[in-house]
């Protein structure tokens, strides 16, 4: 079993960037499980994540058509302008979107408002609802490992039951780049294309590609108030307690999700390359400065997802 | 594993945004309580990749914990031990990635379990490295475990393996006590055929030749584990001439093939109508427009027309770029072919012999089907015999006849159809398969060719033609 020596040679040349390399990684990624898989579909919010998924997608099968569709879960609490954002980009890619409302579960009583007033755990679901009406047996998302602890630990490609769970303890092996989608009726696959992209690179790939986002990912001016720590937008669904100020602030958003319980953060980042440079200097984390719902507990992001959550 | 830090200096200071880079892909590797986990934290720690609000939730469980209190200690286990199960039993699980960058380059840490019972794991991890850091704890020197994690690394040809003798400062920076351990480390190695490996005493507690070189280890003269990691080659890099090291492969993932439903703008719809191109990876090497290729299966021949990326078109392509190749030729392709350079492909073969990292709890006796996936294609395929499995003492091989989870055996596969089968030492990623359970789907072993069988037929390499028939 003794193997031949290895030889190791110098570097020369580094042809591939960084970018380069993850975005040859997601696009095989992608092509994988448009190969492998009956019915692909892309968990599509209008975040930057999402936004840059589907970018790479249409770059996987150009000159071709995007060859799924997407799926939004809308907790009725999503910001107006990424909506409108959400819609336009649809259009322009010629895609198909099916939205999964929140807000008819909780009307018809499939589901109950929680006591602090957050939907993120209440979108899962619908999402599985919408998987299986769909019958996808693949769902790409735009997860990043170093967003959560728990991310951090998931396979690029996740095998998950009937029920939408996470089994952390007994992931498949992910053995260099061979995907191994094989799976049984009812279990579905998760797929993270961009599983190794930090937010920086995120940032630096939406510049280098002129990717546009909904506008509130850059500074602008807003009715804001304080809470846990964070400026939270004053709104129909998140109004401001008596006992909480609201301030006019130049703020921007690190990441877009429930209006209830992403919050904002002080910038005066007006452009992309604005925003590159303040994330390449940032102290705290993307999800650290902007969700409410990941402070719940040290385990509150694994705990979802062995629930079937993203 | 108390790591003792100052706290207070690092929201301030920010890691500044280096400028894009290359990229590097290493894995931490090594027996439980050799340390893995704290040296995964000083490296973060030290090159300020953690930042302020990672380093108060770990410091509030810390605290809880009973970890450091009033000195400021902090169990740096937690940033990498992610999952409840984890953290509740104070082990490594599941590989933890972790990103960070220094002004050199950016960084991807695969952390790898020690546990023997997760050693399939550490194997996910080691697959896509381009170097493992084996830590060795000084006072214990090489253990079994660190043999099993060595063999893995050497099987898998991991180009560069790095081994950090731990807790030096444990044993007061004795230059006797670790020129012992690194003598025993180099004849395990010799023995496994690494033919290079860096060793480095080290101190991930307090830092010594971690991020900085320590003045309190003047006897070893080599660079920090960072320098190191900064400037060591990556897997794809050229060699010397310039030249990719491995031939031109591309399994093909997907025919483009839109027909007329494309983006492009309604004026071009008409020039891309009989648009055909063959999707997939650079899995090794390069290729350039007007470059004679082959195909397996049909050994056809054909030129390269175009190389397209995302409506950008190239002159040339090398791994690991994601293109669309159009040959001169209306070949039969379908997902599954292997276009590669001219005269380079290997015969095809109906068997094999493989070293198997068995992976599964389900134990493989002979005869056993399975499933094997080369690149992008999957095959049905039948244990004809398992014929050894590796001693972890004495390095040998002795005798078998079935693989329990965690052995690294041999076995002889026979193949359903043929394939262009390689030896993995010769392209390291059309010589890796994967052993899949034909019923549930589960990833059973990863597999490497160590001998192709009998040709069925002349490879386009023996100048016999390539298109004889069986």
């Amino acid at each position: 079993m003794r193997a031949p020596p290895m030889t190791t040679t110098p570097a020369i040349a580094h042809r591939l960037s960084e970018l380069d390399v993850l975005e040859s990684e997601a696009i095989h990624i992608i092509r994988e499980v448009v190969a492998e898989f009956e019915r692909p579909v892309l968990m599509f919010s209008g975040g930057k994540d999402s936004v840059v998924v589907l970018h790479l997608a249409a770059k996987a099968f150009w000159p071709g058509r995007i060859p799924f569709s997407l799926l939004h879960v809308d907790t009725g609490h999503n910001f107006p302008e990424v909506l409108e954002f959400r819609d336009k980009t649809v259009a322009a890619h010629g895609v198909r979107l099916t939205v999964a409302k929140v807000e008819e579960y909780i009307a018809d009583g499939r589901l109950a408002e929680r006591a602090d007033g957050t939907r993120n755990p209440l979108q899962t679901l619908p999402l599985l609802d919408a998987i299986a009406a769909g019958r996808h047996d693949a769902v790409f998302g735009g997860a990043r490992r170093d967003e959560d602890k728990a991310r951090a630990k998931e396979r690029i490609l996740s095998l998950r039951d009937e029920f939408g769970q996470w089994d952390p303890r007994n992931q498949r092996p992910e053995l260099w780049n061979l995907y191994n989608g094989r799976h049984t009726v009812g279990q579905h696959v998760r797929a993270f294309p961009i599983s190794n992209w930090t937010e920086l690179n995120v940032w630096r790939y939406i510049e280098r590609e002129n990717i546009e986002l909904p506008s509130l990912y850059y500074a602008h001016k807003r009715e804001v108030y304080r809470r846990d720590n964070m400026w939270r937008a004053v709104g129909p669904v998140s109004p401001a307690r008596a006992d909480e100020t609201i301030e006019l602030r130049t703020v921007r958003y690190r990441t877009v999700g429930d209006m209830s319980c992403t919050g904002a953060v002080d910038s005066a980042a007006v452009s992309v390359s604005d925003v590159v440079r303040e994330v390449g200097v940032s102290t705290i984390t993307e999800r650290g400065a902007t969700r409410a719902d990941d402070r719940i507990s040290e385990a509150a992001m694994e705990d979802r997802k062995k629930e079937g959550y993203f | 594993m108390t790591l003792i830090i100052d706290t207070q200096d690092l929201a301030t200071e920010a890691a500044v945004a280096a400028p894009e880079g290359t990229l590097f892909r290493f894995a931490t590797a090594g027996s439980v309580d050799d340390g893995k986990s704290t040296l995964v934290g000083r490296l973060l720690h030290d090159s300020k990749a953690i930042l302020a609000d990672q380093l108060e939730a770990v410091t509030r469980t810390s605290t809880e914990r009973g970890f450091g209190g009033e000195s400021g200690g902090i169990d740096f286990a937690l940033l990498t031990d992610g999952l409840r199960a984890e953290r509740e039993q104070g082990i490594t699980i599941d590989v933890a990635y972790r990103y960070f960058a220094t002004p050199a380059r950016s960084f991807i840490l695969a952390d790898c379990p020690g546990h023997v019972q997760y050693t399939r794991n550490m194997v996910t991890g080691a697959t896509t490295a381009d170097a493992v850091i084996m830590l060795i704890d000084a006072r214990k020197g090489v253990l079994e475990q660190t043999r099993r994690h060595l063999s893995v690394v050497a099987l898998l040809r991991v180009p560069h393996v790095i081994v950090a003798v731990n807790k030096i400062d444990l044993l007061d920076y004795n230059e006797a006590a670790y020129r012992e351990v690194e003598a025993s480390v180099r004849l395990i190695t010799a023995e496994l055929g690494i033919a290079e490996v860096l060793v480095i005493p080290v101190s991930a507690l307090v830092g010594d030749n971690v991020v900085d070189r320590s003045e309190r280890t003047p006897w070893y003269a080599g660079p920090s584990l960072l320098e190191l990691l900064e400037t060591l080659t990556v897997i794809d890099d050229l060699d010397e001439r310039g030249q990719a090291t491995e031939a031109f492969r591309l399994p093909v993932q997907l025919v483009l093939r839109p027909q007329g439903a494309v983006v492009v703008t309604p004026d071009l719809a008409e020039t891309f109508r009989d648009y055909r191109a063959y999707a997939g990876q650079v899995a090794s090497g390069s290729i350039k427009v007007g470059d004679t290729v082959s195909v397996e299966p049909g050994g056809g021949t054909s030129t390269v027309t175009g190389i397209d990326f995302a409506g950008v078109a190239l002159d040339e392509a090398f791994a690991p770029q994601s293109v669309a190749l159009r040959l001169a030729d209306d070949l039969d392709i379908a997902r599954g072919a292997v276009i590669a350079a001219r005269g380079t492909l290997p015969p095809v073969t109906r068997t094999l012999q493989a070293d198997l990292f068995w992976l599964d709890p389900r134990p493989l006796a002979p005869g056993a089907r399975i499933l094997v996936k080369f690149g992008t294609t999957v095959v049905q395929a039948l244990v004809s015999e398992v014929t050894g499995r590796l001693d972890l003492t004495t390095l040998g091989v002795e005798p078998a006849t079935s693989l329990a989870v965690n052995d690294i055996g041999q076995a002889s596969i026979r193949l359903s159809r043929d394939l262009p089968v390689e030896r993995y030492v010769e392209n390291r990623r059309s010589g890796a398969f994967l052993v899949i359970h034909p019923q549930d789907g589960a990833t059973l072993a990863a597999g490497i060719v160590t001998a192709p069988g009998e040709p069925t037929r002349a490879g386009d390499g023996s100048g016999a033609g390539s298109d004889v028939s069986p």
